[in-house]
């Protein structure tokens, strides 16, 4: 029963929070290592993409809301998502048409593109300000839980109660269609192979008669889909901070990097590396270990490694770890 | 009239100087034509041309008697013309047969038999077709980028060195690949550092120096000829 107790602990407080917040760095981490692969910039307007489709999930709730429709027990934001996401891609394609094809067809150095994707961020950041401001809103509706302490408590009889917030299930299992649904794209389809074509070599790819406009494109639809849906997840797991997406960018950075940056499958499991490492580290495992140890062994701190204070530092440590050791990532194998 | 021709073709790369001055490079259906030199002859630069990755100052390139001197690269993949570069030239990341289905991106039609017909061309990469091309050997690696470029049944291959880097029995194999593709009427044209050997499958050929037409002929009259012996054949 102790033991059972302790595994309940640990799950509700680090296995499923790690699972739902490593779906959202992994969509983040995918985004980058997709314009990274294909477009091969270092993408730093990434956060605040997110934050910009994540937006308009926001104020086009709120509009249903104002109208009265809503999803039955499911968020209403979920009905938003096609819309975020069409005024997403069209916002990305404007940007890409304005600012990174300049310098794409100019073939400037990946520096220079990052440089000027700094520049993307700052615009982006004005013009979510000056939409809908900087601070704090929650738009969850619909039913919160699917299982309440409470209840788990009744149904089992243990001590512990295991909570099971329906943005929780909702990011996991959207997270897994999504990236189901891409891989898919990316291996089977001729379009998606002609993507994969192009970032191995370029030039060759061209002289096969792929049009580097279309993969571009594609590209810019694709990051544009898991960028809208990874920070429409996050918003309705926390709340909508618009600033929060940028702080948000070193954890996905590093996901992607430990991962190799490049590689889709490795951005998607840096993602739960990243996030397991930065929860298992800063959890106080005080409850985990009454249940488990005798009574004269109970501790009295409450053994937590590190300050939650301190969780980017350790994104940060993992980035500076993996590029000094293992620069190409921890995953072998192929890019995209 | 050739098939397709490069006729007094005068350019360089980007603002530079000229590598390749007034030079003519023709060839048939059916026909393998070696383009040999020293180094720095402009060999590759005169095939590069006449597939449009610089810009001519002077000349024209024609296929089937249609000027395309003004196609870019890609619209003249579109007309038949297939290149293998020298390096980088298969997708490594790629399986075997994911880099036939790029070759095939063109074609909107019976992707699935042509690639069976470069498998009973090559049979090793049908046994290593779900391989990504990165774990073959060099000489693996040479047969998927001759695929590649097969794939689009063109009316010309260009082959920029396919024999560098590999083994002298590699190579022979290769020149037997090339012999087997000219015999299904392709046009191609390869520049190569292996003169002999390459002279002694091809039908014609030109030899270059500093980017002009320095000889020209048969592969027999230029293996025999005492002066290119001499000059560019080390014997």
């Amino acid at each position: 029963m102790e033991f059972i107790n302790a595994i309940i602990v640990l799950l509700n407080y680090t296995v499923i929070p790690a699972l739902t917040y490593g779906s959202q760095l992994a969509l983040g981490a995918i985004f980058v290592t997709l314009i990274y692969g294909i477009l091969r910039f270092a993408n730093f307007a990434t956060g605040d993409m997110m934050s910009f489709g994540t937006m308009f999930a926001v104020l086009l709730t709120y509009y249903l809301q104002s109208k009265g429709i809503s999803f039955g027990f499911l968020p209403t934001a979920l009905l938003t998502i096609p819309f975020a996401i069409a005024i997403m891609i069209f916002y990305m394609l404007i940007i890409d048409k304005t600012v990174f094809s300049y310098y794409r067809i100019k073939k400037s150095p990946p520096v220079q593109l990052a440089m000027v994707s700094l520049g993307v961020m700052f615009v982006t950041q004005a013009i979510i300000r000056i939409i809908i401001g900087p601070s704090d809103r929650r738009f969850l509706d619909g039913e919160k839980f699917i299982l309440k302490a409470s209840e788990f408590k009744e149904m089992t009889g243990l001590n512990e109660g295991l909570t099971i917030k329906s943005t929780q299930v909702l990011t996991i299992f959207i997270t897994v269609v999504v990236v189901s649904i891409m891989f898919w794209f990316l291996n089977k389809t001729k379009t998606g192979t002609s993507m994969r074509a192009y970032s191995d070599n370029e030039d060759l790819a061209l002289l096969s008669g792929i049009d580097p406009k279309r993969v571009v494109m594609i590209t810019w639809i694709i990051a544009g889909i898991i960028a809208t849906i990874g920070g429409i997840l996050y918003g309705l797991d926390k709340s909508y901070r618009p600033f929060v997406y940028f702080n948000n960018m070193l954890p996905i950075f590093a996901a992607a990097i430990v991962g190799g940056i490049g590689n889709p499958y490795g951005a998607f499991f840096g993602g739960y590396v990243i996030a397991f490492a930065e929860i298992f580290l800063t959890y106080a495992y005080k409850r985990f270990f009454v249940y488990i140890l005798p009574e004269s062994l109970e501790p009295n701190s409450l053994i937590q490694l590190l300050s939650t204070d301190y969780k980017f530092a350790i994104s940060f440590s993992i980035l500076v770890v993996v590029l000094l050791f293992r620069p190409s990532g921890i995953f072998e194998g192929k890019k995209i | 009239m050739a098939f397709f021709e490069g006729n007094m073709m005068t350019g360089g790369y980007g603002d530079g100087p000229d590598i390749i001055n007034s030079c003519t490079i023709n060839v048939d259906k059916g026909e393998i034509v070696a383009i040999l030199g020293p180094n720095g002859a402009g060999k590759s630069t005169a095939m590069k041309a006449m597939l449009g990755l610089l810009n001519l100052k002077s000349g024209n390139i024609l296929i089937g008697g249609e000027d395309i001197s003004k196609l870019s690269p890609q619209e003249r993949v579109k007309k038949g013309i297939s290149f293998v570069p020298q390096t980088k030239n298969v997708f490594a990341e790629l399986t075997v047969r994911e880099n036939l289905e790029v070759g095939a991106f063109l074609r909107t039609d019976g992707t699935t038999r042509v690639i069976e017909e470069i498998y009973d061309l090559f049979p090793i990469l049908r046994e290593k077709k779900d391989q990504a091309v990165g774990q073959l050997s060099g000489g693996q690696r040479q047969q998927v980028a001759l695929g590649r470029a097969l794939m689009i049944k063109p009316s010309v291959l260009m082959l920029d060195e396919p024999t560098a880097g590999v083994s002298p029995i590699v190579m022979d194999e290769l020149f037997e690949h090339i012999v087997q593709v000219k015999k299904t009427d392709v046009a191609i044209i390869m520049v190569e550092q292996n003169a002999k050997q390459a002279l002694s499958i091809s039908d014609r050929g030109y030899i270059l120096v500093t980017g002009e037409n320095k000889f020209e002929g048969s592969g027999k009259e230029l293996l025999n000829d005492p002066e290119v012996r001499r000059s560019f054949l080390g014997a």
